[in-house]
């Protein structure tokens, strides 16, 4: 077990610093690239953690769908305008705000969480495919069908956006 | 005499009147005209193949093939041409040129004519090869021979002097094929003033 | 987790990229080699006898070009993108059972090098991120027409991606398992999925076309239109990976049609020849390339029959046929799964 505890801190110091690089990186597609390989790296830890078919998902839906869509957007941005793009200081006062809520929320969970209590990854089967199939379809059943109302809903929002002559 | 077609107006009998029909659901799922196609490609797969591997094999041409020109020089190896110019005048293509001297007494082994070609060019991207010089030559000196003209890279290099275009005297060419049995009856004709 | 054991995995996933990279090297001499019979020619037959040596001398020509990079290029996103390309093509050809298992001295060996249980999510996984290469390619290229041929890359993969997902799910609900050295285990004999979704395969096999940029949907470098597309900046090796890694997703595509849909290493009147295990195992593994080789074969043929889609021909085949297609057999699948379960 050696082995995966090195694997633990090479992983963990591939996303953070992937984290850290999308913030200092000037170029947007650098930034969007370094995010792809923090996924990856976390995916790496769900595989850790012996649950393989999120970290499959994890790249599936983040790397392969999410962040392509990102990289399309940042792609077709006019990258002949250098320099920052000017924010008012409304847009400043709301990121700090939300920044901050977030902050808040973290330090609520870790403070209530007992580090102590980690288990045994390899004897944690909720991540196999069958356990969570039964957990995702007996036990919360409701909200997973609930959240796919939450899709159709954005989806239907996001049509909204695109047709112009809609309203 | 052709035919029209009276309702297509059609000359050849192969047009066919355009039609916007609706598609049939077969015809809209477009699955069996692929398949159909798949059907064509490999029919031609198993099909013998139209290549001539060229190097090694040659594609037969004609007994009178007309290809690159030769300057025939007579039996003792003389050069036969003697600049009258009528094979340039008779080039539909303007292809040839040539410049005239006369010949010194020293020289006697090398013209048969008084007056020779001291420059004789062909320029082989004009020349269109249809064997009129051979025709309008009163010496016998030019014939097309069945050697193809090879591609090259400059268009300079198109353009053929003596150098290339007399025949070597170690190698000749033989062109009894071009002297068909009426080309021979021409010639012999005395009223033509041929001078053999 | 003993030594043996790991140095037989790494001689196993050696020889499968070894086997991966001379197919996809030949694949390019196939291909003009079928191309040419199609066309009622010979194709390359001068290097070698019919041309055996034409895949040497086409790598020894890309290798001795001249390595050219755009000045306004991102130089090292330019560099990621072909062999981001080459690396993910060669990643799918782990979880391939590519034959049983071979018993030696008692042991049992797997002619897979990794059986994970979500082994389809894994392809789909290594799918949904082929387009990466592509993308930082043509983007890095700095140049109008590489970046549109990113584009419709990008878009074009994303589109097929969903319908080529829903027509496995049916496989996934009738085998109840991701794994696919079960599935194959399964499709025993002659008891091959392509039986009992006949519409599952035929989604599937157009996405893999489309997915492996192949014609008639190779609109990310149509040349009529892109000049190369994506790699219309790329020259020299790097040219070569990402011709290279098209040949590989061909054949890792083939492998996945005929693990997936034919049955894998499994064939008719198997268990009526009375072989040993490991013979058994060695026909069955060659039984399996023949068939990836006719798929091979198969994407040939279409290209040089097919004409190439237009670009919304293309996302209406993608969205509004196939897609719908997709879910009507994954309800009638599950339909049909429901009645049995109750009969």
């Amino acid at each position: 077990m050696i082995f995966s505890r090195y694997l633990f801190f090479i992983l963990s110091f591939v996303a953070i610093y992937a984290a850290l690089k999308v913030l200092i990186s000037k170029k947007p597609m650098h930034s969007v690239l370094y995010l792809t390989l923090a996924f990856f790296a976390i995916a790496g830890h769900y595989i850790l953690l012996n649950a393989q078919f999120l970290a499959v998902v994890h790249i599936i839906v983040y790397a392969g769908a999410i962040m392509v869509l990102f990289i399309y957007t940042v792609m077709l941005l006019n990258l002949n305008i250098q320099g920052e793009f000017p924010k008012s200081k409304l847009a400043k006062i709301a990121s700090a705000i939300a920044g901050g809520l977030l902050l808040m929320t973290l330090i609520a969970v870790f403070r209530t969480y007992d580090l102590k209590m980690a288990t045994d990854p390899s004897l944690n089967q909720i991540g196999l495919v069958k356990n969570l199939g039964k957990v995702l379809f007996e036990e919360y059943y409701l909200p997973f069908e609930l959240s796919s109302v939450l899709f159709l809903a954005a989806m239907v929002g996001a049509v909204m956006l695109g047709k112009k002559d809609i309203y | 005499m052709t035919t029209i077609n009276q309702n297509t107006g059609s000359l050849s009998g192969r047009s066919r009147v355009v039609s916007n029909k609706e598609m049939t659901f077969a015809e809209r799922i477009y699955l069996p005209a692929i398949v159909k196609g798949f059907g064509i490609t490999i029919g031609h797969f198993f099909k013998k193949s139209a290549t001539i591997q060229y190097p090694e094999v040659k594609r037969p041409i004609a007994e009178i093939y007309r290809g690159k020109h030769v300057l025939k020089r007579d039996d003792e190896g003389r050069e036969r041409c003697t600049a009258c110019g009528l094979c340039a005048l008779s080039c539909p293509a303007e292809a040839i040129t040539m410049i005239a001297a006369e010949r010194k007494e020293e020289e006697m082994h090398l013209y048969r004519e008084e007056k020779y070609a001291t420059v004789y060019e062909i320029n082989m991207l004009r020349c269109i090869f249809c064997g009129l010089c051979e025709e309008a030559c009163p010496k016998e000196a030019i014939f097309l021979t069945n050697e193809i003209v090879p591609s090259d890279l400059h268009r300079s290099d198109f353009i053929y002097g003596k150098d290339r275009l007399v025949e070597p005297l170690g190698k000749r060419v033989d062109v009894t094929h071009r002297q068909t049995a009426k080309v021979l009856a021409f010639k012999k004709d005395k009223n033509q003033s041929h001078n053999s | 987790m003993d030594g043996n054991y790991i140095l037989y995995k790494l001689i196993l996933a050696s020889v499968i990229l070894l086997i991966s990279l001379l197919v996809a090297m030949y694949s390019t001499l196939i291909e003009r080699k079928v191309a040419g019979y199609f066309q009622d020619r010979l194709g390359p037959n001068r290097a070698g006898i019919g041309g055996i040596f034409q895949p040497l001398a086409d790598g020894l020509k890309l290798f001795f070009k001249e390595e050219f990079m755009p000045g306004s290029a991102d130089k090292f996103l330019y560099i990621l993108g072909p062999s981001l390309t080459m690396m993910i093509a060669l990643l799918t050809s782990a979880v391939i059972p590519w034959g049983n298992t071979l018993l030696i001295n008692g042991t049992e060996y797997s002619l897979q090098v990794a059986d994970i249980n979500v082994g389809v999510l894994y392809v789909f996984a290594i799918l949904s991120i082929g387009v990466y290469g592509i993308m930082i390619g043509g983007w890095a290229s700095n140049n109008k027409y590489a970046l549109i041929g990113a584009v419709r890359a990008a878009s074009q993969m994303i589109s097929y991606e969903l319908a080529m997902s829903m027509s496995i799910i049916a496989i996934v609900m009738m085998s109840g398992t991701l794994s696919l050295k079960d599935i194959v285990d399964q499709q025993h004999g002659m008891n091959w999925n392509i039986w009992y979704q006949p519409f599952g395969f035929l989604i599937f096999i157009i996405c893999a076309f489309a997915e492996c940029n192949r014609s008639p949907f190779d609109l990310p470098e149509c040349e009529t239109e892109l000049i190369g597309g994506y790699h219309t900046e790329y020259s020299s090796m790097k040219l070569g990976f990402y011709l290279f890694a098209e040949y590989i997703n061909m054949f890792i595509s083939s492998a996945m049609i005929a693990t997936l849909f034919f049955g894998g290493y499994n064939f008719p009147f198997m268990d009526d020849l009375n072989l040993s295990h490991n013979a058994l195992t060695i026909l069955g593994s060659l039984v399996f390339f023949a068939k990836i080789m006719f798929f091979v074969f198969f994407f040939m043929w279409v290209r040089w029959t097919l004409p190439r889609f237009r670009y919304d021909q293309l996302m209406r085949l993608g969205w509004k046929t196939l897609l719908p297609l997709a879910i009507v057999n994954i309800l009638v699948t599950g339909f049909v799964i429901m009645i049995k379960n109750h009969l």
